[in-house]
């Protein structure tokens, strides 16, 4: 069972606001709707889930109906009509004292502007939800300095949040959200309001928590790099609160669900979001254990390749291995392949994306070999494909220059 | 056009609902006369028990530790001076008249500032009243308070709570409207009851403001109590009054200089208070 069910979902502003609906099922637009009966739809007919412990990232254009959307999942916006099931109980329904729960210990918020208490100090406002909870002095001192270590806060315990800079302030308020332990945790364009580098710096930190704390993640950001940065899964919602695309980085990348969706794409860089791992595929491999001379010469010679990637029987990379060199070992009468080995050749992991790997790959003769982190061999990724991808999406009308000064200096390269 | 002016006697509307009071609520008035003339008493004795030279040196301390060494000085030469002009006991009067309308003011006027705050249609209601109390000349609350609680200074601390309430209402008002709203969200989204955001986030939020509030309410409760001299309120009030009757210009000169050092001094330190608060 998902952790979070939406189900048809409608959330309108305005008086008696369950009037709009038929009309939008009519296929009324929201302008037509709010001229007629003055109500402004937020959130129209959404369904979908959220499972445990992803990051679900909803991202849409200002105005969109994300902020509506979240409050709806710990009910500071009541949904119009619908069904918000969590753990398979419908918080639509929920009265104020289940409410409060819920909101007590099982989903806690972070703020695009913070919402800290102005005159409280850090860890006054980090153990705040703990007071609300009743819970006594000494616990939830320590439970708030545990979420002050975790977002790097220490030191800063006794500061007024005015004193702090905005990145610092939102580590309050994300440290207070950690503090309850709550499963889920909702974040509204929480890093929006940070300027680029420390917006960055964030995100790395949110994915870094994240692999330790395994949290289900709500994301909600306007800032389409962002939601593919951080989301396991993203959901797009089009103007007037429609979801119009529901899916993994790469298929809203790769098959946009309508135009609104691709014009969205269209401006991304997707060397950012397409990974190593992603795009690569088999090449040239030998088990130093087994293979000789001459099945090295073989391989070599079937897939009309100077170089082969020499492996153990645990396919753990052992280096690469020219044709002239096992020439000259089968001249020898030799057998072992890893007394040849050499490592003029670059390694990468398989989460590391494309555009981290152009620079290498320009200066390489041979594939990039794709490693995890036991040094297994994945597989190999050559600057042919690398450039290949850099392409795709890039309308011929306008290709960046970026990409075309890649092209020529690759050229040169290849002519030298 | 008797006929009209009898139809159109508010005045007379006005008396009767008064005569209707004393006769049928009288217990009520009693009792609140007891309250207020308890609690005057008690402060009373709080400032003119203990000699003059204490009371200096802890006003002048306060002044020092939320306002600084000006304000400071300012009172210790201030409080002097008053005593040797010999109006110790009357400015200790008007002191406790202040001190006793604003606590009552505050009782009333932060509740009902917040109720305010809560409700729109409250508000609505509410403006207009208010507006009406501030415009009314101070004087014509002495009517109304001398008729329900004779003379004497029960009804100057009645007139003077209800002539300066209106500032803490609106302040009140204004101060918990003006809590951001996000703030308000992380409340209930950290599971908040009502009143505990209440309590640990609008009223400590809004505080600075309704401080300022509290300032003004003080300063306007410290210039009916003078006026309310006239219907026997007592302290300085009585002194700037028989320099008015009696034609003492230097009784008159010297109970307004009195005046003004304690009216300095209350601003200073409660708006000192607000701007620490403010940081
Ligand atoms: N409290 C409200 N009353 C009336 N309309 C609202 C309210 N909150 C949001 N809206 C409207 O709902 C729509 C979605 O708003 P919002 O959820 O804030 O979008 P986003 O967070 O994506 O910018 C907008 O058209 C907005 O004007
Ligand atoms: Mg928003």
């Amino acid at each position: 069972m998902a952790l979070v069910e939406v189900k048809d979902l409608y959330k309108i502003f305005g008086t008696n606001p369950k009037r709009a609906i038929p009309l939008i099922k009519e296929g009324k637009s929201k302008q037509e709707i709010k001229k007629k009966t003055g109500c402004t739809i937020a959130i129209n007919d959404a369904t979908f889930e959220i499972h445990r412990k992803e990051t679900f990232v909803v991202m849409g254009l200002s105005g969109s109906g994300k902020s509506t959307f979240i409050r709806c999942l710990n009910r500071l916006v009541k949904p119009t009509a619908g069904q918000i099931l969590i753990d398979g109980k419908d918080i639509v329904k929920m009265g104020s004292d289940e409410l409060r729960e819920l909101r007590r210990y099982k989903m806690s918020m972070v703020f695009q502007h913070f919402g800290l208490l102005p005159h409280r100090n850090v860890i006054n406002n980090v153990e705040f939800g703990l007071e609300l909870g009743g819970m006594k002095k000494t616990e939830r001192r320590e439970k708030a300095m545990e979420a002050i270590t975790l977002v790097g806060l220490e030191g800063f315990e006794f500061s007024m949040p005015n004193e702090l800079s905005g990145g610092m302030q939102q580590r309050v308020g994300l440290a207070r959200a950690l503090a309850n332990d709550a499963e889920i945790l909702l974040m509204d364009e929480a890093f929006s309001a940070l300027d680029p580098l420390i917006r960055a710096q964030m995100q790395d930190e949110l994915l870094d928590l994240q692999d330790k704390m395994h949290k289900t993640i709500i994301f909600i950001t306007h800032d389409l790099d962002e939601a593919l940065k951080i989301g396991d899964r993203i959901a797009i919602l089009g103007p007037g609160g429609r979801v119009r695309q529901i899916g993994v980085p790469e298929e809203i990348l790769s098959n946009p669900a309508d135009k609104y969706v691709k014009e969205f794409v269209q401006n991304v860089d997707r060397t950012k979001i397409i990974t190593a791992g992603s795009i690569k595929h088999s090449g040239p491999v030998l088990n130093s254990i087994k293979d000789g001379p001459k099945a090295a010469l073989h391989l070599m010679e079937t897939q009309s390749k100077s170089y082969a990637y020499l492996v153990d029987s645990q396919r753990s990379l052992k280096g690469i291995i020219h044709i002239e060199d096992v020439i000259e070992l089968k001249k020898k009468k030799e057998n072992d392949l890893s007394t040849i080995v050499r490592h003029d050749f670059f390694t990468t992991t398989p989460d590391t994306a494309i555009s981290d790997l152009l620079g290498t790959a320009l200066h390489t003769k041979y594939p990039i070999v794709v490693i995890n982190e036991d040094n297994k061999f994945l597989g190999i990724v050559s600057r042919e494909m690398i450039i290949a991808e850099v392409n795709e999406g890039v309308d011929e009308s306008d290709t960046p220059t970026v990409f075309s000064e890649i092209l020529e200096e690759t050229e040169v390269f290849q002519n030298e | 056009m008797n006929r009209i002016r009898e139809i159109f006697d508010i005045g007379a509307g006005f008396e009767s609902i008064i005569e209707w009071l004393t006769e049928e609520a009288d217990w009520l008035f009693d009792f609140i006369a007891l309250v207020v003339e308890g609690f005057l008493d008690g402060v009373n004795w709080l400032f003119n028990f203990p000699s003059a030279f204490v009371i200096i040196g802890l006003f002048s301390f306060l002044a020092w530790k939320v306002a600084g060494k000006g304000v400071a000085l300012f009172s210790l030469i201030g409080f002097l001076l008053i005593l040797y002009m010999g109006y110790w006991s009357e400015t200790m009067d008007t002191l406790s008249l202040v001190f006793s309308a604003v606590i009552f003011g505050l009782l009333i006027g932060l509740p009902v500032g917040i109720w305010a705050s809560r409700s729109d249609s409250a508000w609505k209601i509410l403006r207009p009243i208010l507006d009406f109390m501030q415009t009314l000349p101070a004087f014509v609350y002495l009517i109304p308070a001398v008729l329900l609680f004779k003379l004497g200074p029960v009804p100057g601390v009645i007139a003077t709570l209800i002539f300066s309430l209106p500032p803490v209402v609106r302040l009140t008002n204004l101060g918990i409207r003006q809590v951001p709203v996000e703030i308000r969200e992380a409340c209930r989204a950290f599971g908040a009851t009502p009143k505990q955001m209440l309590l640990k986030a609008e009223l400590p939020v809004a505080l600075p403001t309704i401080m300022a509030g509290v300032n003004q309410t003080i300063m306007l409760a410290l210039s009916m109590v003078v006026i309310s001299g006239m219907i026997g309120a007592g302290g300085l009030g009585n002194v700037v009054l028989k320099g008015i009757t009696q034609l003492k210009i230097d009784m008159g000169f010297e109970g307004g200089i009195c005046i003004v050092i304690l009216a300095i001094f209350l601003d200073r330190v409660t708006q000192a208070f607000t701007a620490t608060q403010k940081r």
